[in-house]
């Protein structure tokens, strides 16, 4: 089972603030996740493939080539304003 | 040092701890990042910051470690805070000592930069009784690109 959260206005657009879900198999990539995610929901696509959107796993910034383990926490937001 | 939270926090109070039993070093470079009256041409009365709490401080963590591989620094201290902020409030905090300023100087930049395009922080603006969340600034970006 992993954990998927979302931030800020990709948070408010999705409009919920985390999924939990189940992997289908191991060596599962980042970017195989948002192809399942936008396969479950279809409207999430421009949302989450729009290219300024940054995703974490275990709070560390990866990249979609990541691959993702049982019990990770993975995170999609949008570019950082903080500061 | 560092602190996510929505409590104030007093720079005189701050760099006092920077300072305390410091006789090594010669140099305290601080920065304080406030609330703006304005902003892209919008007044602004205050801002909502919303971050994601298992992370920040990780990635703050991670700034910093990769500061003092780059200068010769001492003491760090980061507050970040979050919550409801009003115009003229302190919003953030760098404090950084070294022998000498060159050091202290350009960590204490570094880290603002780094901060501003990889802290996992996200400004929301009230402006004129309308919420809207703040853009990402590719100057940022470019900015962190330098170093």
């Amino acid at each position: 089972m992993l954990t998927v959260l979302f931030f800020a206005r990709l948070r408010e657009q999705l409009g919920q603030s985390s999924v939990t879900i189940e992997l289908p198999r191991d060596d599962f990539t980042l970017g195989q996740l948002t192809e399942l995610l936008i396969e479950q929901q279809p409207d999430w696509q421009k949302l989450l493939e729009n290219t300024s959107i940054l995703t974490s796993v275990n709070q560390q910034m990866v990249d979609n080539d990541h691959v993702i383990n049982d019990g990770d926490e993975v995170a999609y937001f949008p570019p950082v304003t903080g500061g | 040092m560092i602190r996510v939270s929505e409590p104030d926090f007093n720079v005189a109070d701050e760099i006092a701890l920077l300072e305390a039993d410091n006789s090594q070093d010669g140099a305290v470079v601080t920065f304080t990042g406030r609330v703006r009256q304005q902003n892209d041409g919008h007044d602004v009365t205050g801002l909502f910051l919303e971050h994601y709490p298992a992370m920040t401080e990780k990635s703050l963590l991670g700034i910093v470690e990769q500061a003092k591989e780059k200068w010769r620094i001492n003491r760090v201290s980061v507050i970040h805070r979050v919550g409801q902020l009003y115009v003229g409030d302190n919003i953030v905090f760098v404090g950084v000592t070294s022998k000498h300023r060159g050091d202290a100087f350009a960590a204490a930049e570094y880290i603002m930069d780094y901060l501003k395009v990889q802290a996992p922080f996200w400004k929301k603006e009230t402006r004129s009784g309308q919420d809207a969340w703040v853009e990402a600034k590719t100057s940022d970006q470019q900015k962190a690109q330098q170093w």
